[in-house]
């Protein structure tokens, strides 16, 4: 396994890489050493614009600028891109569906020591409730990049999550091909399904050796798209395994965990266990720790997955 | 400025407010007063100083116009209507569920509409984007945003004119349609936002001063926005809200209310009887 990377650095290097193979410009609020695009302003100079501290107004001149056809990407942390600017990227971008791409960084509790009031577990459930605003919520460095080349050649509104924290890179390079709206299995099992997203994706497949070692066969899932969410994957899924544990950087409501749940109440109704903050804000500290204190461990998964096996059993019985 | 055009002028912008009252009485609903306050300010805008094709409403090299007091969609869909943009039949459709003319602005749907726009101060941030646009692009289009008086409480705003102002952005000419009143009242009881001129002059701009009923004014302030180089520029226009119909002018009860039947004959006998 290569070193570990957050997917924010991928962001910014992507964007300072892709900056030669197409035309667009990149807007920030401020933050450009911490959203990484300030690699992006190094090499771009005359096609970086820093709007200071003023969000709002930052995602409206995006939509600005998209409306005269020239791609954009603005970037902050997702408290602020998609909290302080929803209305903004609701009005000025989702309604009428601008080519609009949000780099959000710092998204959940691993930003860690800043605490709960820059720690956004909510984005997804806002950026969800958009109508035709596309969710990417890279894995590793590898999907980020591919995500970011993805978005550039798409004609739309996209919101792309990245992380603070340096997170193990799980996919090859050379191999690895982007598919907007499409789910990966990332390993064999028919006993429960673990769907997880960004960060949590490393600490499922961990959860996923430690249910081996006790005879469970977990099939791990990769969902780089939240929305839109792959339906076909996720009913074929429910069917083959009948029990789901879902893990998830952000709030239990509205986010990675209800949109599966969206599916399978309606398609196939299974028992899912949602792994993610319960309806509390976070706080400060070492993220090893702030993981730890709010389920996000892969021992607490392996346990989540037990506990959806048991409830498929009880169900199997009645 | 010569008669001919003067006469042509108000000519025009009579027949817009002729449609902006059509429009608030077949949908009884609406925003009557701040659309009539800026109806001299579009006959301008549209027949003397922006480039644009009507039969061609996405033209790349097009002059843009954002609407960014959204509320006053009535007065653009007459311009647009008048212009060519649009069938003078389709503003009876205006708010109705069948019609593409929508309670505020929408791009997407109709003809001449550069950006969807109706919440407040977001307008302005997008005609800062387009005039950025068009710096990058090295393309000589121009950017011309109209905002109300009681929309420049939102601080977006003044994020936007500091940005404008930081960016040079010379091609960009914003008009504030000072009508002095808003829902709640006068501007200056519910939260004054004055002095205009002082402000954007702090913030770096050029600041231009018309009056909003008087095409001459217009014209001058138009044409010295044009020649400014280096920092955007602000028109600040004194107008008249209800401009046109007695009864409306300077009443705030006319800010969102549509005439009855009985109002609306009345103001359109007023228009036609007017020179």
């Amino acid at each position: 396994m290569a070193d570990k990377i957050a997917t924010r650095e991928a962001y910014g290097n992507a964007l300072a890489e892709f900056g030669e193979k197409y035309d667009f410009v990149v807007l920030d609020a401020d933050l450009a050493e911490a959203t990484k695009t300030g690699v992006f302003k190094k090499k771009f100079p005359d096609r970086f614009f820093d709007c200071g501290i003023a969000e709002g107004n930052m995602v409206s001149v995006a939509a600005g600028i998209a409306t005269t056809g020239m791609n954009v990407f603005c970037s902050s942390f997702a408290m602020f891109a998609a909290g302080r600017a929803f209305e903004q990227v609701r009005n000025s971008i989702g309604y009428p569906h601008l080519n609009v791409k949000i780099g959000a960084t710092h998204a959940g509790i691993s930003v860690g020591e800043d605490g709960a009031t820059h720690q956004c577990l909510e984005d997804i459930a806002l950026m969800r409730t958009i109508p035709g605003m596309v969710i990417i919520n890279p894995a590793d460095a590898v999907e980020a990049r591919a995500a970011v080349e993805w978005a550039l050649n798409y004609k739309g509104p996209v919101y792309l999550r990245f992380g603070r924290l340096a997170v193990p890179v799980i996919f090859d390079r050379e191999k690895y091909v982007f598919e907007m709206g499409k789910n990966t299995r990332l390993t064999r099992g028919r006993d429960v399904t673990i769907y997880a997203s960004g960060l949590t994706v490393g600490i499922s497949l961990d959860a996923a050796k430690l249910l081996k070692k006790e005879g469970i066969k977990a099939r791990v899932v990769n969902v780089a798209t939240i929305k839109p969410i792959d339906e076909a994957e996720i009913i074929s899924s429910a069917k083959q395994t009948g029990a789901i544990v879902t893990v998830e950087e952000h709030n239990v409501i509205g986010g990675l965990g209800e949109a599966v749940c969206g599916v399978t109440a309606a398609n196939c109704p299974v028992p899912v266990i949602r792994v993610g903050t319960n309806d509390v804000f976070g706080k400060s500290g070492k993220v090893p720790a702030l993981l730890k204190e709010y389920g996000l461990t892969a021992e607490n998964v392996a346990e989540k997955a037990k506990e959806a096996l048991a409830l498929k059993k009880k169900l199997a019985r009645k | 400025m010569n008669q001919t055009k003067e006469k042509k002028l108000k000519k025009i912008a009579k027949n817009i407010r002729l449609g902006i009252l059509e429009e608030v009485h077949a949908a009884s609903s609406g925003h009557p007063g701040g659309s009539l306050s800026i109806a001299d300010i579009l006959a301008y805008l549209y027949w003397e100083e922006m480039n644009v094709r009507p039969d061609e409403p996405d033209w790349a090299d097009r002059d843009r116009l954002v609407l960014s007091k959204g509320h006053t969609a009535p007065a653009i869909y007459a311009a647009l209507a008048e212009k060519g943009y649009l069938p003078k039949e389709d503003l009876k459709g205006f708010r109705q569920i069948d019609s593409y003319l929508q309670g505020h602005p929408d791009m997407k749907h109709t003809p001449g509409v550069d950006m969807t726009t109706g919440s407040l101060g977001l307008g302005v941030s997008a005609s800062d984007g387009m005039a950025l646009s068009a710096k990058v692009a090295k393309k000589d289009y121009r950017v011309y945003a109209i905002v109300g008086d009681g929309e420049s409480e939102e601080g977006q705003v003044w994020e936007a004119a500091m940005f404008a102002a930081h960016y040079k952005l010379d091609n960009l000419c914003w008009i504030l349609d000072l009508n002095g009143l808003q829902i709640d009242g006068k501007i200056t009881d519910v939260i004054d936002p004055t002095p205009h001129d002082k402000k954007f002059e702090a913030f770096g701009w050029n600041v231009l001063r018309a009056d909003a009923h008087d095409f001459a004014s217009l014209e001058a302030a138009f044409k010295a926005a044009k020649k400014c180089k280096g920092k955007p520029s602000v028109i600040i226009a004194d107008s008249i809200k209800g401009k046109g119909v007695s009864f409306m002018e300077n009443q705030v009860g006319w800010h969102g209310k549509a005439p009855n039947d009985e109002q609306y004959a009345a103001a359109v006998a007023e228009l036609n009887a007017a020179e």
